[in-house]
């Protein structure tokens, strides 16, 4: 069992960060940010279930979830913000704003 | 082997996210990245942290992303990456194949030792950590309609 969450966790790990570093639209770099937080908790279960504490593996999941979805959330609310002032959600263009 | 499956299904679906064009497919496959998550951590024994992360991550993050698109538009962006495609594996493989070497070794059968149920674990052991939670999604709430119902 462990060995099969360590490799998810890794698998969405490198995914998420791969988008992360390549994606240009704002919305994918927050789908990416999830996806890193799915790898996140599937580590944190496996990492309990090997140190024979699954209860505080779980309780640290909890925690990873609802910090996530806030992250998500405010970033979310940005990223609509974003695109009514500047009208893209293109990262290279907005990186180029001056002013 | 079932955790197998449950495994190359999470990427499958995560690796579905990322590839999709459009961006209602992206936040579909992400709820399926989510739901999946949540199956292997129900397996695990993990139930209460499973139903919350379907709940939260497949259900609430999923309607918020479908929200946020239905208001900034469907398009998506074709172009090069941000950072050359050499540094971006590099970047992406390096850290992996450091923490697979630090933790593969560690990884050894559940021993067994009893688990605490969730709630002693969080309003006795974490107490702080919950009240802090408990401030964060107070602060988010606001900072969200704050920044959400700024001048246009």
């Amino acid at each position: 069992m462990s060995a099969a969450l360590a490799v998810a966790a890794f698998g969405l790990l490198g995914i998420g960060l791969y988008a992360l570093l390549a994606e240009r639209h704002l919305m994918k770099v927050i789908i990416a940010l999830q996806i890193v937080e799915k790898g996140v908790l599937v580590a944190l279960m496996a990492a309990g279930a090997t140190a024979g504490q699954p209860g505080l593996g779980q309780s640290l999941a909890v925690t990873v979830i609802v910090t996530d979805t806030v992250v998500a959330v405010i970033a979310l609310a940005l990223g609509v913000q974003v695109r009514r002032r500047f009208g893209t959600l293109d990262l290279r263009a907005l990186s180029t704003l001056k002013g | 082997m079932s955790y197998v499956w449950l495994a190359v299904g999470t990427l499958i679906c995560a690796a579905g996210a990322i590839r999709a064009r459009n961006l209602l497919y992206s936040a579909l496959w992400l709820a399926g990245t989510s739901a999946f998550v949540a199956i292997a951590l129900y397996a695990a024994g993990a139930r209460q942290a499973a139903v919350i992360e379907l709940s939260v991550g497949a259900g609430l993050v999923t309607v918020l992303l479908v929200f946020a698109i239905g208001v900034t538009g469907l398009e998506t962006m074709e172009g090069p990456p941000l950072l050359p495609v050499s540094l971006l594996w590099s970047l992406v493989l390096v850290p992996l194949v450091l923490l697979a070497v630090l933790t593969l070794p560690l990884l050894s059968p559940f021993a067994g030792a009893g688990s605490q149920p969730l709630g002693l674990v969080l309003w006795q052991q974490r107490t702080l950590d919950v009240l802090v939670l408990i401030a964060l999604i107070f602060v988010a709430a606001l900072g969200m309609l704050g920044i959400a119902g700024g001048r246009r």
